[in-house]
């Protein structure tokens, strides 16, 4: 991938740079979404309400920055309306033990019904979040435009993907976190508190949500719609699980479902047209050949989607 | 299932308490609605008034709230059947819009067929399409392992952009100046009618439903089905073919759902559109809770929803409200439905024997 990149950098410089570049704002709210699946489901808590969690923190979002203009305050809301979410669907799945499944449901409808019921058009804002330029690094040719002169939420969510991947896999917390996914009764005997790392986890990832969430509506649109995540958030859960459930996989994932997406768009200029709808499929598509183990196989957490039950 | 044999008196006081808890959940639900109204600053009783009347208000609202009804049914069915195997079918919005987007292209692609026999091969199109949408994930699920909520999810999109593309591609609508992504509209010939004010694809959802009902309490099948949902090991120790009967079970799923689509695109939409039956799979999941997995609680949810549905479009215009409070409701419904935990203690309900659901919890590999 980075051969053909380098390669088509030398062809066409701008194009190339375009390209790249909508990959990034494309891949984006999938890492944060995905993210936000893998604090979850690492902790054993189906989320499918990331959709819901996206499009009410987007809202949110945009509200502040209307009401304040202050596009830090707008960022924290989304953050925020993502994390009380995922508090929701914690205390749906670990104190009421009910089913996930309808607990993600659940939120995905109210967060359609609450947004359509309380925007109405004709609002305007002040702006969104610029582009911010990471010195001598910015100057590098193709990586310093894509990587490095970007604005802030796209920055988070790389720092985050690294981050995430540093605590699952060389932290006591992420240790505990697999652990409670993966057999809760076991890590109970060792003295971890399932409910408490439960909660954490899905608090955190409904808090990635909502900045993925406030990505569409601060940097990326700079506007609300009704119904603006558009699938985002499943498109986000099919990263999740082809990358195995794993930060920088999915990031990859992420990724790779951009550049395909900012392909078909550069194509159709150039007049190969390759209808949108097939590389809409393709994350879907690819996600069920992978589940059905007919390449490789996905595994998700074991005790995934089990209320935990103290003896 | 261990249920006691209701004495006469006894019978009334089981119907009671199957029903309580959704009822209560209804009334939560519109309570929570009724607050969200009043801090936006409507009133709330005229809101829902309002609702009532562009629901039932005259012959030409009923008939609405019953076009919206009907494909609810389907929908609730399909979920429900899956139910009974012990399957959460998430994907009823995909099955029901390969039914649709088939029955819409045989309705306008064939011409010349008599009317009845037009309707017939159309629904039966849109049937087989839903069905063999529901084969996938069932075959997936038997014989790989594959969790059916996270393949019907993706199959859901998957045909959200095959639909799409084949209403904006090959079987666009190309008459006149057209320009949306929409199929041609239908042959006279395959249109579902009226019989009054009731549409006929309405009553054709009670028939199925009763059909289901039949299937699932009285049928060999239907007891194999719902033995596999309680519990698989057992029913495969006592010799049943487990695997078989999940795929069955979602290939029934994807048929109803599938016919719910197609009965919308030849009795009320009369043409196939992207975006026109957004959401309804997930309906299907309200309406087959509220319903409590019965396929006659399932009608008279898809009722209430449908009503719900209908009287929205009045609802805004008499009393200024937004309709997306619908949604809000609904989703509090299948909330509080679901957390009967809630219910009970909120209204002090001990004990409650009403048909439970059984599902499997999340998508954990086993």
């Amino acid at each position: 991938m980075i051969a053909v990149a380098v390669f088509s950098f030398m062809k066409n410089p701008s194009v190339t740079e375009a390209v790249m570049s909508a990959m990034i704002r494309f891949a984006v709210p999938l890492m944060l979404g995905a993210l936000c699946g893998i604090y979850c489901e690492r902790a054993g808590i189906v989320n499918i309400g990331i959709e819901g969690q996206m499009l009410l923190s987007a809202f949110t979002a945009y509200m502040t920055n209307v009401w304040t203009g202050n596009l830090i305050l707008a960022l924290l809301a989304g953050a925020l309306t993502g994390a009380l979410l995922g508090y929701f669907l914690a205390v749906i799945s670990i104190k009421l033990k009910l089913n996930q499944i309808i607990g993600g449901t659940v939120i995905n409808i109210l967060a359609i019904g609450i947004t359509g019921f309380f925007y109405q058009v004709g609002m305007t804002t002040k702006g969104k979040f610029g582009p911010i330029r990471l010195g001598p690094l910015a100057k590098i040719p193709l990586v310093g435009p894509v990587l490095f002169n970007n604005p802030p939420i796209t920055y988070i969510a790389f720092l985050m993907v690294i981050i995430s991947h540093i605590i699952f896999f060389h932290t006591r917390w992420g240790l505990r976190t697999r652990a409670v996914g993966e057999h809760p009764r076991a890590a109970d005997t060792l003295g971890i508190d399932v409910f408490k790392t439960r909660y954490l986890n899905t608090i955190i990832g409904g808090a990635l949500a909502g900045l993925a969430g406030a990505f569409l509506t601060l940097e990326g649109v700079g506007t609300f719609e009704r119904n603006m995540t558009n699938g985002r958030g499943f498109i986000a859960l099919a990263v999740m699980i082809f990358g195995k459930w794993n930060p920088i996989g999915s990031a990859l994932a992420a990724l790779l479902f951009g550049l395909a997406n900012a392909l078909q768009t550069q194509l159709q200029f150039m007049g190969i047209n390759i209808p949108h709808q097939f590389i809409g499929m393709i994350p879907y598509a690819l996600t069920i050949v992978v589940v059905s183990g007919f390449i490789g196989r996905s595994r998700s957490p074991a005790a995934e989607g089990t209320p935990y039950e103290k003896e | 299932m261990e249920q006691k044999t209701p004495s006469k008196n006894n019978w009334l006081m089981t119907i009671w308490r199957t029903i309580r808890v959704p009822l209560l959940a209804i009334l939560s639900a519109l309570l929570v609605g009724a607050v969200i109204l009043l801090v936006s600053g409507a009133d709330p009783l005229k809101a829902y008034a309002a609702l009532f009347k562009g629901a039932f208000g005259n012959a030409n609202y009923l008939k609405r709230t019953l076009e919206k009804t009907t494909p609810l049914i389907f929908a609730g069915l399909s979920v429900t059947f899956a139910f009974k195997a012990g399957l959460f079918n998430i994907g009823a919005q995909g099955q029901l819009l390969m039914g649709a987007i088939t029955a819409g292209f045989l309705g306008f692609a064939i011409k010349g067929l008599p009317p009845v026999l037009h309707i017939v091969l159309a629904l039966l199109g849109g049937c087989a399409a839903g069905a063999f949408y529901g084969l996938i994930p069932g075959l997936l699920r038997s014989y790989s392992g594959a969790h059916e909520v996270i393949t019907t999810i993706m199959l859901n999109y998957i045909a959200i952009n095959l639909t799409d593309y084949l209403a904006d591609g090959p079987w666009k609508d190309r008459s006149g100046t057209n320009v949306i992504a929409r199929l041609p509209l239908i042959e006279d010939s395959a249109r579902i009618p009226f019989f009054g004010p009731v549409p006929v694809g309405f009553i054709i959802a009670i028939l199925i439903a009763f059909i289901i009902w039949y299937m699932l309490e009285r049928t060999n099948f239907g007891f194999e089905i719902n033995s596999v949902g309680l519990n698989s090991h057992a029913s495969r120790y006592a010799g049943m073919k487990t695997k078989l009967l999940m795929t069955s079970a979602l290939v029934v799923a994807g048929l109803l759902a599938g016919f719910g689509g197609s009965v919308e695109t030849l009795g009320v939409v009369g043409r196939f559109q992207p975006g026109f039956n957004a959401g309804l799979g997930f309906d299907g999941i309200t309406v087959a809770l509220l319903g409590r997995s019965n396929p006659f609680g399932v009608i008279l949810s898809s009722l209430l929803l449908g009503a719900m549905k209908g009287g929205a479009n009045v609802m805004q215009f008499d009393a200024k409200v937004p309709h997306e409070i619908i949604d809000v409701i609904q989703s509090m419904m299948l909330f509080f439905v679901t957390a009967d935990l809630v219910i009970r203690k909120l209204f002090r309900i001990i004990k409650d024997t009403g048909g439970e659901v059984t599902l499997t919890a999340g998508w954990g590999q086993k």
